[in-house]
């Protein structure tokens, strides 16, 4: 199972990332634990300077850009 | 450039709508369509052109750069310009802030770059350019930089760190100059160009509808503001008129979009073109809900030193535009 951590504080890029991944884990069929970071200071601790951002498996992959599904399959 | 965008403007409106070009209504839906067509051209144009920088400057770079260099002060200079070309979002800017002070970036050039992220952004860049001209928009995006240039010097000399709020000033007392990793990109320029064309259109499509309302309000003010209004009522140039409009626009919050397209017609009606720069700069650079993200990192006091002199600053330029406009 993956771990998949979504940092932002709650712009509407964040959220378009959220629905995104969602998609995303949906399309690939995969099981995957899906979570919302919303407090700045645990943001913080994965050294980014734009959010929101795409963690997989504790893995900086993406960051500042809501991205889209197809893109986001190819990084699951 | 724009001649094809009046002639689609003029063949829409007088031949397939039939109104006469003597008409009010017919003069103004077509001056609606084509400043509608031709601010959406340079919208998606500017921001196309901003998102090749950004792929090759991210901003990971700019920090590394800033903790390896001695700059002898270019260093705001450099986070200034780095603050206008990088595409603005206000809920990056909370992380940005802890990010430079982790980095052991001093606080006087984040507060440069935290300036001018805001004011000089692509949106207001493309619309300026569309409304007023390539003149009006270096003054705006010049002066911009500068003022962030010096606004993040100053805060920088008055040695507010005691003023962030507690978990900050933990961080800063760890800073290192630690080094933020970014991908070099291993795709080529050609591969990348339909990416940042999306990303460019999502953006373009977002602020659709701020841009129609702006025009649209624009387009009614021109028909029914009479000529000198403006001039008539706020005394053309008179000093006041400057820290008025910038203190009435700092609370407000208004996308650029939506706000230049009727500060054009501010412009026409007789108020100074630096009244207006001042004007706009205060409401896309300054607002309360930007204020109440910082409030996580800085406490109140700070907020307001820091509103406080970019404020002194924008009112500073404005009077500066009126004598040399």
């Amino acid at each position: 199972m993956k771990s998949i951590k979504i940092l932002g504080t709650g712009c509407p890029k964040c959220k378009t990332l959220f629905n995104n991944v969602n998609e995303a884990v949906q399309n690939k069929g995969i099981e995957a634990q899906i979570e919302k970071v919303e407090d700045i200071q645990d943001i913080m601790k994965y050294n980014v300077l734009s959010t929101p951002v795409l963690v997989i498996d504790e893995k900086v992959v993406l960051k500042g850009t809501a991205s889209n599904a197809s893109e986001i399959e190819g990084l699951l | 450039m724009f001649e094809w965008t009046q002639a689609f403007a003029d063949w829409l409106i007088f031949q397939v709508f039939e109104l006469a070009p003597e008409s009010n209504l017919g003069h103004a839906l077509n001056f609606f369509v084509y400043d509608t067509i031709k601010i959406l051209v340079l919208l998606f144009l500017i921001i196309f052109l901003m998102g090749i920088i950004n792929i090759y400057f991210p901003i990971e770079r700019l920090k590394n750069y800033l903790h390896r260099k001695k700059l002898y002060g270019l260093e705001y200079l450099l986070a200034s310009t780095f603050g206008a070309i990088t595409p603005f979002c206000s809920c990056s800017s909370v992380p940005l802030f802890i990010g430079f002070v982790q980095g052991g970036i001093p606080l006087g050039v984040t507060f440069s770059f935290l300036i001018t992220s805001p004011l000089v952004n692509e949106i207001a860049i493309a619309l300026f350019l569309g409304m007023f001209g390539w003149k009006a928009t270096l003054i705006y995006a010049g002066s911009g930089i500068l003022l962030g240039t010096f606004g993040g010097w100053l805060l920088g000399k008055l040695k507010l760190e005691h003023l962030l709020t507690d978990w900050v000033q933990k961080i800063l007392a760890n800073a290192e100059a630690k080094e933020s990793d970014f991908e070099e990109s291993k795709q080529t320029f050609l591969q990348r160009i339909p990416e940042i064309s999306r990303n460019a259109w999502d953006l373009v499509k977002g602020i659709l509808l701020y841009v129609i309302i702006g025009i649209g309000i624009g387009t009614a003010m021109h028909g029914y503001v009479p000529e000198n209004f403006f001039a008539e009522y706020l005394g053309s140039g008179a000093w006041w008129t400057v820290p008025l409009a910038v203190i009435l626009a700092v609370p407000m919050y208004a996308n650029a979009a939506g706000i230049v397209p009727v500060i054009q017609v501010f412009v026409a009606k007789g108020v100074p073109l630096g009244t207006a720069i001042a004007f706009m700069m205060a409401t896309v650079g300054l607002s309360i809900p930007e204020g109440t993200l910082l409030k996580k990192v800085m406490i109140w006091k700070l907020i307001a030193i820091f509103f406080g002199v970019v404020t002194m600053f924008i009112i500073f330029s404005g009077f500066l535009f009126n004598i040399l406009l």
